[in-house]
């Protein structure tokens, strides 16, 4: 028998669903287990970061990193793994992108530190006591990690050989990213392992003439199950999202939210979506055009 | 802010009209600030917000988006595709923290080579106003630099600490 895989699967900012994911594969997790050793993965299992400190440069096969890197204990981590790791793997849509956690870049630690600790109706915090490094309690002096003003993408910070992209990457995806590890049968460095084409391309809805002349949320319709959704109004990532994810949201009458990321002929998947969306708004004005774009 | 700050303003003319006026300004030998470089496309409805982001992303301090007036467009409809992006492309500017001066979106035919002119000269004044965007950039990015050196200062004490 070939020696087992060495697996790594580590948290960083991220809720915590790519870990679930993991567990999601059902019984195939038994199999994870049979083909790889798993040798950190704080969320499940008892390791140390001494053990991991331990362990010689490429000693880990394949490094799972799930979440964005915000703290300098998840960018030491990203940096620990990835000295230690042959194939170092983003995990995820916050590990790729930055996910939700990123959309923290749109301010900055000043504010958001200002609106948890300090203006919240819920929150008493007459001192002004802010998270700090370093604490003298009585027993000794404590650290903590530092949380940086913005967040980073996993490949922000180190070199990543894959991307396995979704929020959180299903089961199927998981499962065909770890076939592709164990049996050696790897895309280029680089690759994001899903599906190659957009989700419209793939998509069974009825796609007739696109014209919005009016956004709406989902809770303010009950979408028709058999048309395109964008043509209903709802705003759907579609157009400029990578499938692989088995039309999970669109099936079930939510507009995709884009969460495997841009497609392959896609740089930048907001913007590129801002594109679509505006080629499909009805108006022949600039007025009405501003009024509409408001309305988004 | 100094007087000095020569801002970079990216413009991005269509064939038609825009350009065209951008030229008569030129061959009228009127002056207008050189502050602006110009891209010739062949449609404004051709211009992505991707371009766009693209333009800040390598340091442009502004970007003018000008094509043919709605209804005189050499293809019919191509600049109501601009029109319709243009509300978003701002929404989204000012979303990410570009100040609204940076960005514009104007209508020029090929006669309007003073119009032109003004429009440049008073982006120029008003992005002066607002200061170089490339050095906001860079600000926040030594901040950073000095950030994640001094947490490994801290991680090496605290590991020292620890034994």
């Amino acid at each position: 028998m070939a020696p087992k895989l060495q697996l790594a699967i580590y948290w960083a900012a991220a809720c915590g669903g790519c870990d679930v994911a993991i567990l999601d594969t059902d019984e195939k997790i038994l199999n994870i287990a049979e083909a790889a050793d798993i040798v950190l993965w704080p969320i499940a299992m008892d390791f140390k970061y001494e053990d991991l400190y331990k362990m010689g440069p490429e000693s880990i096969d394949v490094c799972l990193y799930n979440g964005a890197v915000r703290t300098s204990e998840q960018e030491e981590l990203a940096q620990a793994l990835r000295v230690r790791s042959k194939y170092m793997i983003a995990f995820g849509a916050c590990a790729s992108w930055g996910g939700i956690p990123g959309l923290a870049n749109l301010t900055n630690r000043e504010d958001i530190f200002k609106t948890v600790y300090q203006e919240t109706f819920t929150t008493i915090n007459q001192e002004g006591i802010r998270p700090d490094v370093n604490f003298r309690a009585p027993e000794g002096e404590l650290f903590l990690p530092r949380i940086y003003d913005r967040v980073w993408s996993l490949d922000q910070v180190v070199d990543v050989d894959y991307y396995v992209p979704g929020c959180p990457p299903t089961p199927e995806t998981i499962w065909t990213a770890v076939e592709a590890i164990v049996t050696g049968n790897l895309p280029p460095k680089g690759s994001v392992i899903a599906g190659s084409r957009s989700q419209c391309d793939t998509c069974q809805r009825e796609k007739t003439e696109k014209k919005i002349a009016q956004f709406k949320r989902p809770y303010e319709i009950i979408p028709d199950p058999n048309k395109c959704l964008l043509e209903q109004g709802l705003i759907c990532c579609g157009p400029v999202t990578r499938d692989g994810c088995g039309h999970r949201c669109t099936s079930v009458n939510m507009p995709c939210r884009g969460c495997y990321g841009p497609s392959e002929k896609v740089s930048d998947q907001g913007a590129k979506l801002l594109n679509a969306i505006a080629s499909i708004m009805d108006v022949k004005d600039e007025e009405s055009a501003r009024q509409l774009a408001a309305t988004w | 802010m100094s007087e000095k700050f020569e801002p970079i303003i990216l413009g991005i003319l269509c064939n038609w009209c825009s350009y065209a006026g951008a030229d008569l300004a030129g061959t009228s030998r009127l002056k207008y600030p050189a502050n602006i470089r110009i891209v010739r496309v062949m449609c404004s409805g051709r211009v992505e917000p991707t371009l766009v982001l693209k333009a800040f992303q390598e340091g442009a301090d502004g970007v003018l988006v000008s094509g043919c007036h709605p209804g005189d467009c050499h293809y019919v409809d191509g600049n109501i595709k601009t029109l319709r992006r243009t509300p978003l492309i701002s929404r989204l500017l000012n979303q990410i923290g570009i100040e609204p001066e940076r960005f514009k979106q104007v209508w020029v035919s090929a006669s309007e080579g003073e119009k032109f002119g003004k429009i440049v000269e008073q982006m120029v004044e008003e992005i002066r106003k607002v200061g170089p965007y490339q050095k906001k950039l860079g600000d926040k990015l030594d901040v950073v630099m000095h950030e994640v050196a001094q947490s490994a200062r801290e991680a090496a004490a605290g590991s020292e600490r620890r034994g």
